[in-house]
């Protein structure tokens, strides 16, 4: 198998119609999308990572051992982190939706309290 | 393994997951995007499923409530009620392709070494006669109509002659999905399963033992080194996933398993043949009608004084009906059709109308067993249906 055939099977669909969730499939299309540049961005800053962290070992190094590079428990831990404060920074808002949910129903808006604030 | 107390709960890296005889290699960046999908399963499990709790009471509910006259009283009304929340169908959205890229980040790492891994497997197999294929056996319609858990290619899809591709995918991407809690060799519920049998009868050494639908033998494995001197036959239908697991299990130096490929609800054994039989989250791949075809040759195959035992997802009966809601996301979401009707399912009862009425029945949990000192903040939070905890049920013939 050449490179592409192989991208291309790894790609493929699984069997049995894919659902859609929005409304508008375009949208979970586009998050698919956003998805999968999101996990790439990781892989970049793990790999950066993996770099600052060999070059503190060592003063120069090869491709072979960035992939031959395991990090400790503790900076295993500390990329975890970072993983889990990443996915907190991209997923905002849903953590924003959430907050909004639990606030009473009755929640002003801005343009609701400059209303309120020009009543003399 | 050095234990860190975690500021933050995430995933353990990919790389603690147990190396064995046909791990395939993997370059750094194939292990990052595990790390990234392994911390997004964590962090939905942790964090977002939450979200949809709070949708469903100040949201969703009230809005069925205004269309219907009544709110949801169960698992199917609640699921009408948030499919168009759109809360849950983002977190519906990602957790699809959460589930999407695992499969297309380890079948990229696995297939570019397809030929290697069938090499490695075929050196480890060669003239082995615990290895018995069987190019016979029909998928059944329960496997062949979709592919399961959105695996391109189910368990059976070959791509080159003897190819073990399946299997490596499943092998590699499964300790990023369950962020490693069935263990480092993904042997926790067989492992579960060797300390219930030690608590419920001390001592006793099944010297026949029959395992249902054993995928790659990753939970066969613990029950063979459990009883060295006992004879293990692992049965399933895909000769990739039998070819990764004989040769996987040869290298771990394990001779007292042989790879059967065939169908569970039919085996050519004598009645009686077997002393322990049991199965590790198979049912809920299979279908109404073999369910009860596989329990009636359990039973016929079961000998006097042995134990049938099987694992599954918590069923639904008694649960929160949120939950089984949750729960149920997987059977029309995550390619698992007979998971909905499965959980239903008083197996028990089931039992006792195929065979096991004059067996000694039980119900019972079983945690996973595993060997990874994981950072964990509190207790275990689950991600619905993918957590190391199971339902297990089965029955204790008398001698």
């Amino acid at each position: 198998m050449d490179h592409l055939e192989i991208i291309k099977l790894a790609n493929a669909a699984a069997q049995g119609k894919r659902p859609y969730f929005f409304t508008q499939p375009d949208v979970d299309r586009l998050l698919s999308i956003v998805m999968a540049v999101t996990a790439e961005l990781a892989v970049t800053r793990e790999r950066l990572d993996t770099v600052e962290r060999l070059l503190e070992r060592h003063t120069s190094f090869t491709r072979d051992e960035i992939d031959a590079f395991r990090p400790t428990p503790a900076e295993a831990q500390a990329r975890g982190q970072w993983h889990i404060e990443y996915l907190a920074r991209v997923l905002r808002s849903l953590q924003q939706e959430v907050e909004s949910l639990r606030r009473r129903a009755d929640e002003p808006s801005a343009e609701d309290v400059a209303r309120e604030l020009a009543g003399k | 393994m050095q234990q860190i107390t975690p500021a933050v709960d995430c995933a353990p890296p990919w790389t603690d997951a147990g190396v064995h005889a046909m791990s395939p290699t993997a370059t750094h960046d194939e292990i990052a995007r595990f790390n990234f999908l392994a911390n997004l399963n964590k962090y939905m499990a942790n964090v977002v499923v939450a979200g949809n709790q709070v949708a469903y009471q100040s949201r969703a509910r009230v809005a069925y409530e205004r269309q219907h006259g009544h709110v949801p009283g169960d698992r199917r009304e609640i699921r009408a009620a948030m499919s168009t929340d759109p809360y849950y169908q983002m977190w519906s959205a990602l957790r699809r392709n959460a589930m999407e890229m695992r499969q297309q980040a380890g079948r990229a790492l696995v297939l570019r070494q397809a030929e290697q891994l069938r090499d490695r497997a075929r050196a480890l197999n060669r003239n082995a006669v615990t290895l018995q294929l069987n190019a016979d056996t029909l998928v059944p319609r329960y496997q062949a109509a979709i592919d399961n858990h959105c695996m391109p290619g189910s368990y059976y899809a070959e791509y080159i002659d003897d190819d073990v591709s399946a299997a490596a995918n499943y092998d590699v991407g499964m300790f990023a999905t369950t962020t490693g809690l069935f263990g480092r060799y993904l042997d926790g519920a067989g492992r579960g399963v060797v300390d219930w049998l030690a608590r419920r009868r001390p001592g006793w050494v099944p010297a026949r033992i029959l395992d249902l639908g054993c995928g790659l033998g990753h939970n066969t494995v613990p029950i063979a080194q459990a009883f060295p001197d006992s004879r293990v036959v692992a049965v399933d239908l895909a000769a990739p996933m039998l070819r990764y697991g004989h040769a996987r299990a040869t290298g771990m130096g394990i001779r007292n398993i042989e790879f059967r490929q065939g169908n569970v609800e039919s085996l050519p054994d004598a009645d009686s043949a077997y002393d322990l039989i049991f199965s590790t989250m198979f049912f809920h791949e299979t279908s109404y009608q073999a369910l009860r075809a596989i329990l009636r040759e359990a039973s016929r195959l079961l000998a006097p004084g042995g134990i049938h035992l099987h694992l599954e997802q918590p069923p639904y009966h008694g649960m929160d009906t949120f939950e089984q809601f949750l729960r149920d996301w997987d059977c029309y979401y995550n390619n698992e059709p007979f998971w909905t009707t499965v959980h239903d399912t008083r197996m028990l009862i089931v039992m006792q109308q195929c065979g096991f009425a004059d067996d000694q029945l039980f119900e019972d949990e079983i945690h996973a067993l595993v060997d990874l000192q994981m950072p964990k903040v509190d207790e275990e939070v689950e991600d619905f249906g993918r957590g190391g905890l199971w339902y297990a049920f089965g029955a204790e013939r008398a001698v």
